[in-house]
Formats: structure tokens, sequence, C-alpha cells
């Protein structure tokens, strides 16, 4: 059956089993949006081209399937480039879709035209120009496929306004040519053998748990393994909910913002079990005094990543979850008593240095007991989307994440203004479920517009500001690092209930602590989208903190409660 | 503990052959791959195969054991990249090819003729005040070639960059698989060529 190259991409699309799609429409991709009319798959028209790209990653990461997003050529593709950063950076299966110039036009700087697979080449798994209509079929395949095998990531097809137009006979291809491209699933037995031997060896072992955990499917494995080897398993943000927090073997993150005894147990291991983590600069602090006693097992589906920045003793390129099926059969069980009585002396004092216990909450509202309060008020029960900063950090550690996958983040880029339109993506790829968006007010005020999107597709999203009137984590910085001299930090905002009330969406204020626990109760109940504003004490940090350059058990500690007193004067 | 020790991260002279799909954004790509790691690459070759949908890379960087095998690495990630091998320390046949333009003189063309003679270069251009000499060789024949020429007054030359092919009538050697912390997985298996 002939085709032309916009109905193509729908065809595919719907073969793909797209069923939702972010875009914003543009000059060179009028025939996509053209031919879009007579297909049944939901476009959400986003106010802004990064947002596009960032709901079409969190739809990714609730839901495991390829997120789609669209946009048109020049600017419409530049605005997508962060939220395609932010998807190679956390592994995120996301298709983008661009409309470009015609073909004769390409390299002649025509109107709104970019060179957009040049700027987003490494920004992507991998990206192609379409310039020929008969290409559309087989790089849409692969693009498919490309972006959901092996390590996922984001791949950008951008098609020429003339392959857009052309039609010829259309023929979806069933089989992939890639000669270049064969992901290892299966770990060597030989390495697979020794990794065993290793961990029945182990005294003080700990499984350091990532995001491939979670993007492998392979909680039940790392609970088995974690369970039946005894084994102590602390995770990395995004690998959070690969094991649920309240299981007595978690102990919980890791790294510069991570649980005091996680990163002591780390330290001091002699068998470090990485499983789809890559050892990223915010885990391990400085490199020279990283658990200077482990042998390291590094299991990675991405071969690049074994050996980059921690030595492997034992390197296995594999799929988290094929790899843990393999080694489960030889784990012995041991008791490691000494080990675990060790990590609860350092657990110690972790409860009496938490800023909840330190009888605060009765004069000012502190962010952790805001979130403490919506972890506590929903049961826990739904699926958070936290921006970046303070906010982010105080999320991690004041909700307790139990249910698979529960916490969508952006953790590699760090991409501010990422939690509203993530939320939106989720929203849709979970739609029974109850989505929060946790953000600062900084962030919030890079995604304004997208409440609109909101308003528009009738979504019941729960957003929960946490307005400090500040950029939280660059003051922490400042404060911490740069002698208190405060540059840029203070940040104003409009009237954010009156704000809610201009796009139609129910608004609330809360400043005092008893007023929380209403006000999230208050959010649940209401049918629609809610806007809450908590207003926070400014000048609170995130503790522990590793400070750049130190090494992981180097932290700096909140004092404990009698020294506290007089700095709590001071806030 | 960081990667590395010593021997690890003294520098030396890597070669890699790359087979890559001759496809229009393939050299960027790997170049940018360079650019994108700090790798300095000291030479890169490129250049068709037997088979038309397939360009091989020679690419010659100065870089510590561990680097080099990070390097590999990355180009196997590559989606157009379809085989890279660390020839280094495979048995190889390892070549480069330079045009060198020399003053020659009428009294002195004698003396530039005995030296191609010696290097089994070849003038492959005459005119009334120079020649072009065309040599080939391992670089550092071409290195003394260049040497000796010098005093005559070189007025330009162009190198071509190394070429290497592994000898033997395999296309691989096969213990050339680096232990790049992968334990000898490799990506992608040898294709069937």
């Amino acid at each position: 059956m002939r085709r032309t190259g916009a109905q193509m991409v729908w065809e595919i699309l719907r073969r793909e089993g797209v069923q939702i799609i972010f875009g914003y429409p543009g000059g060179a991709i009028l025939p996509i949006y053209d031919a879009l009319v007579d297909y049944p798959i939901h476009h959400v028209l986003v106010r802004h081209e990064e947002n596009a790209a960032l709901a079409a990653d969190g739809y990714a990461r609730a839901t495991g399937k390829v997120g789609v997003c669209m946009a048109t050529s020049g600017p419409g593709a530049m605005n997508l480039v962060t939220g395609l950063a932010c998807a190679m950076l956390d592994s995120s299966p996301v298709v983008a879709i661009t409309g470009q110039v015609t073909s004769h036009l390409v390299g002649s700087d025509a109107f709104q035209e970019i060179d957009v697979t040049g700027v987003t080449l490494p920004i992507t798994k991998h990206n192609y120009l379409v310039n020929r209509v008969e290409e559309l079929p087989r790089v849409m395949k692969e693009a498919f496929y490309i972006a959901r095998s092996g390590r996922p990531g984001p791949v950008l097809i951008d098609i020429c306004k003339d392959a857009q137009m052309a039609s010829t006979g259309f023929e979806y291809p069933e089989t992939i040519e890639l000669p270049g491209y064969r992901p290892v699933l299966r770990g060597p037995e030989e390495q697979i053998r020794q990794a065993a031997a290793y961990i029945n060896a182990a005294e003080r072992p700990v499984i350091l748990a990532g995001h491939g955990i979670i993007l492998s499917g392979a909680n039940d494995e790392l609970r088995e393994l974690a369970e039946r080897g005894n084994i102590p398993v602390s995770t990395t943000l995004l690998g959070i909910g690969g094991l649920p927090e309240s299981h007595p073997l978690n102990l919980r993150m890791m790294g510069m913002h991570g649980q005091a005894y996680a990163n002591m147990a780390i330290q001091e291991a002699d068998l470090l079990i990485a499983l789809g983590m890559r050892f990223d600069d915010r885990v391990t602090g400085n490199l020279k005094s990283y658990a200077p006693r482990a042998e390291v097992i590094h299991v990675d589906i991405d071969p690049v990543e074994i050996g980059k920045n921690v030595r492997a003793d034992v390197g296995i390129v594999g799929d988290a979850k094929q790899v843990l099926r393999q080694i489960l059969p030889f784990i012995e069980h041991r008791y490691r008593s000494a080990w675990f009585a060790q990590i609860e002396r350092w657990r110690g004092d972790a409860g009496a240095r938490d800023i909840l216990n330190q009888g605060l909450l009765k004069d000012m509202l502190l962010a952790p007991y805001v979130v403490h309060e919506i972890w506590r008020g929903t049961g826990g029960d739904i699926t958070v989307v936290s921006d970046v900063g303070q906010n982010q950090m105080w999320e991690a550690q004041y909700f307790q994440h139990d249910r698979q996958n529960q916490l969508i983040t952006s953790g590699g880029l760090g991409t501010m203004g990422f939690a509203v339109p993530a939320a939106i993506g989720t929203k849709f790829g979970r739609p029974d479920d109850e989505v929060w968006a946790v953000v600062g007010d900084g962030g919030f005020q890079m995604s304004i517009p997208e409440l609109a999107t909101v308003v528009q597709e009738k979504l019941p999203l729960k957003i929960a500001v946490i307005n400090n009137g500040c950029l939280g984590m660059v003051r922490q910085w400042q404060e911490l690092l740069h002698d208190r001299r405060y540059s840029e930090i203070r940040i104003a905002g409009p009237d954010l209930v009156k704000l809610a009330d201009a796009y139609g969406i129910k608004g609330q204020r809360v400043w005092r602590p008893d007023d929380v626990a209403e006000a999230i109760r208050a959010a649940r109940q209401c049918p629609g989208p809610v806007l809450t504003e908590f207003v926070v004490e400014p000048e609170i940090n995130v503790f522990p903190m590793v400070q750049p350059g130190k090494g992981l058990h180097e932290m700096l500690r909140r004092p404990m409660p009698s020294r506290n007193m007089a700095m709590a004067e001071k806030v | 503990m960081p990667p590395g020790d010593d021997s690890s991260t003294r520098k030396s002279t890597h070669i890699l052959v790359a087979l890559v799909e001759n496809k229009p954004g393939v050299l960027n790509r790997v170049a940018s791959l360079f650019r994108r790691r700090s790798f300095n690459i000291e030479s890169l070759t490129v250049g068709h195969t037997e088979s038309p949908d397939i360009s091989r890379m020679t690419i010659v960087v100065d870089t510590s054991k561990t680097s080099a095998a990070l390097v590999e690495k990355n180009l196997n990630k590559l989606i157009n990249v379809i085989d890279v091998q660390d020839v280094t320390h495979a048995p190889i046949v390892v070549r480069d090819l330079a045009l060198i333009k020399v003053t020659a003189p009428a009294e002195r063309r004698a003396e530039i003729m005995q030296l191609v003679d010696i290097f089994r270069a070849k003038i492959v251009d005459v005119y009334a005040e120079s020649v072009i000499v065309e040599v080939t060789g391992p670089e550092a024949k071409i290195d003394s070639m260049v040497e000796l020429l010098h005093p005559f007054g070189i007025i330009e030359m162009v190198r071509t960059g190394r070429v290497a092919m592994v000898r033997g009538s395999g296309y691989r050697a096969p213990y050339v698989l680096s232990d790049n912390g992968t334990n000898g997985v490799r990506v992608n298996p040898t294709p069937n060529l």
C-alpha cells in the first residue's frame, strides 16, 4: 500500500504500540501533524518543547516503554535538547521525531534550519537524518529497537519535509540489520562462578543497586540475592525502588547525601557488588579513598562503564536480571553477624541527628517534615516525581519508597524543571496511580506554563511546591563552600494560590506545621489537579553531605541536638 | 580505588583498527567521540575495504593502556562501528606513505636518486628545480628518509598516516582480545567477512 512519509510515521508509531506522544507543531513538521488527524494516537500539546522531551522521559520511566516526543525544525528541535540530554544520562528510552527543512535546503541556513543531528550527536544514543521517504520504515524500526534495547537511551529522527510529503509503497520491516549493535545480555559462565565465589567468601559485602535493576526489572532477583546471601543493599538515587526501603537489608541511599551508615559500610566493605550502576562521582566521593579494602564485582550492560571509574575485579557485561538469575543458584547463606552489628553501630545516632527529632517542628515548617507527611498522609502508595536540588534529596531521604519503581527523578543531568513535565508523562503512563510532583519554587518557576497542559488534559496531578524563597542547594553550597557569600539565590515568585486560580486549578498555601496533614488530605480528596504551596524555612541544609573532593567517609553530619540549639536560634 | 596502576597509566602508541558502516556522518561520530573524551589522535586514515558497505579506519593514539581500552570500548558502542581491535601487540604490517617535494638542482639530483634507491622509494614527478619523492614503509623508515632529505630543502610534504593489517590468513589475531576490564567479553563478535 502507498503511504506518504507523514502517514508512515503514525502507522509505524501505532505498530510500535505508541498510544501517546508529547509534542509541539511547527512549519517543517506540518505534513506529519496533518496526517495525525487520521490516526488514533493521543497527542499532548505541551507549552515548551523541552517539556515534551521531559514528559516522554517521565512516561518511559513510569512504563518501561518507549516515550515519544515531537517538534519542528530549528527552535523546536533545539528546545528538545535539555530533555534528550536528561534521557541520555539516565538511560531512558525516548524516541524524538523532528521535522527538518526540505532536503535540498539542508545546509543552506534556510529559515528554521539547524544541523539537528549534529547538535544532538553527543546527547543521543543514536540519531538519523531522513531525506528520502524510502528510508523511513527501516530508520524508525531501528530507532525504536535501539532506544529500548541494551542500555536504553534517546534516539532522534530528523525527517526532511519533502520526505514527509513524498509517498511510496509501505512495508514495515520485520527484521533489523545492525551489524555494529548487539547488546550482550548473558554473563559468561566463568565470571558468574567467580562472582559467586567472591560473594560467598565475603565477610563485609555491600550490594550497590542502581537504575539497571529497575530498567531490567530485576527487583525480585535483587531481593533474592540480598536475602539468600544475607547481604545489605544500598541504592543510588535512581536505584531507589529497586528494593523496598522498609526491608531490613536496605541501607537506603548512598553517596553525597546518602545515609551515613550506608556510606560507612561501603568504605569498610571487603566486597562491593555493583549492579546496574556506574560509580558516578555523586556516589563515590573522592575515588582515591573510595572503598579502599573492597574487591569489586561490577555488572553492567554497558561495557564502557566497567572499569571506567572504579577498577573491577570481576567485570560482567550483561543485563542485571539475567546475570542475577545466573548467579543466584551459586549463592550460599552467610550470617555475617559481626558485619551487621557494625552497621548497626554506625546507624547509632542517625535518629538523634535527624532534624525532625530535634524539637524544632512546633515553631517552623521544615521541608523534610513536609515530605515525610506526604509519605505518611498517602500511606506511601503513590508515585513521586521529584525535581532537582534540596527538595529532591529530602524526598529521597524522608519518603520511604516501598513500591517498585516508585520514584521518578532526574539523576545524571540534574535537570531543574523536570518534576512537573515528567509528572505529566508519568500520569499518562500510570493513569490509575496517584502522582505527586515534589518541586522547589525554583524548578517550579521553570515549569509554570505546563499547568495549562495539566488543565487541558484534565490530569489530576498533585503538585507540592516546597517554597523556601531561594535556590536551596545553591545556597547550601554557598554557605558551606563559599563562606556564606550568597550570590543570586534569592528568588521571588508569584502568588501561587492566585496562579493556580488563574489556571483553574485548586490552590492552597500552608505555612504552619499543624496544617500540613490537612492540606495533603484535601489535595487527595480533590478529584482534579491541586497545587499546594508549602512555605518552609529557607536556611536549613541537607545532611549528611560529602563535600566535593572529600572521601565518602568524611561526611559533614548534622550536629547533635545539644550543639544544635545555638544554631537553631540563628536559623 | 581508581582504575589503573603505573604500568597502565604510562603513555604509549596504540594502533586501533575499526570496521565501520560506510554511511554519511560516521567519521563525525568517531571524531566526536575522541574530542568528547579528550583523546588526542596521532593519525586517522579511512578507506574502502573489500566490501562496499564497510569502511576501515586505522587510528593511532598516544595514550595509556587504560585509556586505549576505554577508546576501544567507546568506539564499539557506536552503532555504526561494526568491530574494533587494538592491534598494537599483534603481529602486524604497518605502512605509512609520504610524498616529499625536494629542491633538486641538476648537480644534486644524483645524490637524491641514490637515497631514493636505498630506501626503495620512487621519484614520481620531476621538474626543473625539484622532484617529488614517494616513499612507503613503517613510520621509522619514512622519518629517516625525511631526515636525510632535509638538507636538500623540503618544499612541502604530506603523509597519509598509518594503516595496519594483522599478518596471517585470519581477519583477527585470536589473542588480540584485550583485557579491558570486561574479562574478554566482546560487545560485537567478529563479523563474518
